[in-house]
């Protein structure tokens, strides 16, 4: 109930505090300075497309933001509450975080439904007859209802990844994560999945997007994020951003983007 | 140009499917292909071939046609009469009461004869994945704590046995079925706690594995059977069946870490992430995502280190427990029945053989099974 208020409450104000604050965050892997003085302000239901070359800290940035991997210096804060070694907020901030993976994670031995289920059942304490109602109604919007019986592996990588969009999707999460969502993908699943993401972008989710496809960028991202070794380069409204690119490293970056495709 | 050529040669593929000659499929294609592929094939297999009949039917002589089943009041003189021709099955039907049930006293028999009829129920029942829920835990307990009341007596009218009179078959079985269904919980603990990031865990379990592993069974069951009762306060004492069976599980359960660990590491790191991910707690994530990944992949060496230790049970024999090998091995040492080992041992070792070929023929099934989900 209160949850409900301060929802709306939070909406309705315009200095409502950002979903997701990082504020000067550093990592180390040992010596490899990974992420340098990192600052970034997502607000609710604002899409933020990162992007940037193999190695800029992109991937370990938004892993961060749910603590796959820990920070050493700064802060970072989810829905307010600040990331630290209490494990308590962490829980309450995984429950809040959705995450898609490059290599879709789906559990092997679990049917899709079962996938679906579990983290609502177990974390959620949803009774199990409304977290199969829950799964099939996010499996009918990844467009997949019928394929619940089934195992991940009997799916196309494409399948699987929109499985995986309904599975964070089940934890009824106000923040979505995708880390290079479509790289590992054919080139004829791209589309079903960013359909998907689209699809997701347009309920007013709010996302934090790693990848490379522009089209998806301009479609649905408030933001993009450049980033390069470690930092954030440049931050800018799509359209803008790729046209008048203000860095070297940028127009760089995006002629071998466009040489790619 | 070319599109003309591909369509045509697409029309000459289309004649009708006709299924490959007879002499290369089936029975008689598997027999060419394997043993008749050539002349020196053909020769191997006719001479194996004789000598597989030839040791079969002079098996079939000794074993069935020229034995002796039963001699009246130890009279042998039948069976040394036929030595070599012929078995001397006597003997079991003699001595099969001692070889199944030790010294345990004649008239009460019927108690380690149910108890290795409910140590056979039991794996029955584990065995069917219908009865795989949280009640069959309470069933082994159940059936367990039956056991050894049953074994012990001394309640509900039945006379106090002590455990030096226990032995044979029965013994077998409680050191195996204790040893492992107490082994494999400690073992996927210890497994879970070398790959812990707290550091005294991660120390104490390594420790543990390695110092087990690195002494022969053997020296752990002497260990437990002289050494342990020194350390005990004047007047204490714990049953030497307990003893060993401690040091079975101690031993079995680093080997058993060590093959669940094999399984925890061939998971990829994208499973523990998706589970942190979706908020899942360390018990859960270990629990439903974890574990049963790990377990499937290692049946087959989980189920080896299992067999291997149903035999090597018979090890207690060093500390003087009777166990069904020793108990084989005594049945033999009254002089009515010396040179009689060859029957006997086949009979132990058919007794041992028939355990194992079931849980290797059910391991291969489970695991057929449980893998379903990686066939496409």
């Amino acid at each position: 109930m209160s949850e409900t208020l301060d929802h709306i409450a939070s909406a309705a104000r315009t200095d409502a505090p950002p979903a997701i604050l990082l504020d000067k965050v550093n990592k180390w892997y040992g010596a490899l300075h990974v992420l340098r003085d990192v600052s970034l302000n997502v607000a609710l239901g604002e899409r933020v497309v990162v992007c940037g070359p193999s190695g800029s800290g992109k991937s370990t940035m938004i892993r961060c933001i749910n603590r796959l991997e820990t920070h050493q210096e700064g802060t970072i804060k989810v829905n307010g509450i600040e990331l630290s070694d209490d494990l308590k907020a962490l829980d309450d901030i995984r429950r809040e975080v959705g995450m898609v993976f490059q290599s879709f994670n789906l559990f092997p031995h679990l049917t899709i439904l079962e996938n679906c289920t579990l983290a609502p059942i177990w974390v959620r304490r949803m009774p199990k007859k409304e977290a199969e109602e829950l799964a099939m109604h996010y499996l009918t919007r990844v467009r997949i209802p019928e394929q619940a019986k089934k195992y991940p592996g009997q799916l196309s990588g494409g399948q699987q990844q929109r499985v995986a969009i309904a599975r964070a999707l089940c934890m009824k999460p106000k923040i979505m994560l995708f880390d290079e969502p479509t790289s590992a993908l054919d080139p004829e699943m791209i589309k079903e999945v960013l359909d998907t993401m689209v699809g997701l972008a347009e309920t007013g989710m709010t996302m934090i997007c790693v990848t490379h496809e522009m089209g998806f960028a301009r479609q649905v991202a408030d933001r993009v994020v450049f980033m390069d070794r470690g930092e954030i380069v440049e931050i800018g409204e799509p359209n803008h951003l790729f046209e008048n690119p203000q860095t070297e490293r940028l127009k760089t970056f995006l002629s071998q983007i466009l040489r790619g495709h | 140009m070319s599109d003309i050529t591909l369509n045509a040669s697409a029309k000459v593929a289309e004649a009708a499917p006709r299924s490959a000659p007879i002499s290369q499929v089936g029975f008689v294609g598997w027999m060419r292909a394997n043993l008749f592929s050539g002349w020196l094939s053909t020769a191997v297999t006719l001479l194996l071939a004789y000598m597989i009949v030839r040791w079969a039917i002079g098996f079939v002589d000794w074993a069935f046609i020229n034995a002796v089943w039963s001699v009246p009041n130890n009279q042998t003189q039948a069976c040394r009469d036929l030595r070599g021709t012929g078995a001397c099955w006597a003997v079991i039907t003699e001595k099969h009461r001692f070889i199944l049930f030790g010294t345990y006293p004649y008239e009460e028999h019927w108690r380690p004869a149910l108890c290795i009829a409910l140590f056979v129920g039991l794996y029955i029942v584990s065995a069917m994945r219908r009865f795989w829920r949280k009640e069959l835990a309470l069933i082994w307990v159940g059936v367990l704590t039956l056991i050894g009341v049953l074994m012990w007596g001394g309640v509900l009218g039945m006379p106090y046995v002590p455990q030096e009179r226990w032995g044979g078959l029965v013994i077998t079985l409680i050191l195996a079925t204790f040893g492992l269904a107490l082994a494999f919980p400690l073992a996927i603990l210890v497994a879970l706690g070398r790959r812990s990031k707290l550091p005294a865990i991660k120390a104490l379990c390594v420790l543990y594995v390695e110092l087990i592993r690195g002494v022969p069974l053997i020296s752990l069951l002497f260990m437990a059977s002289v050494m342990f009762p020194l350390f005990l306060p004047e007047g204490m004492n714990i049953d030497k069946l307990l003893r060993a069976q401690l040091a079975i599980i101690l031993f079995a359960g680093a080997y058993l870490a060590e093959v669940v660990r094999g399984g925890l590491q061939s998971l990829s790191k994208g499973q523990y992430e998706a589970a942190d991910a979706l908020g899942l707690s360390y018990w859960q994530k270990t629990g439903f995502i974890i574990l049963p990944q790990a377990l499937r992949l290692v049946i087959p060496p989980l189920v080896n280190t299992f067999i291997g230790f149903f035999k090597d049970t018979s090890l207690v024999l060093i500390i003087g427990i009777f166990d069904l090998l020793t108990a084989g091995k005594t049945a033999i040492i009254e002089p009515a029945w010396q040179g009689f080992g060859i029957e006997v041992y086949l009979t132990v070792g058919a007794i041992y053989f028939i355990f194992c070929f079931a849980m290797s023929k059910y391991s291969q099934g489970l695991e057929a099974e449980l893998n379903r989900h990686r066939a496409r």
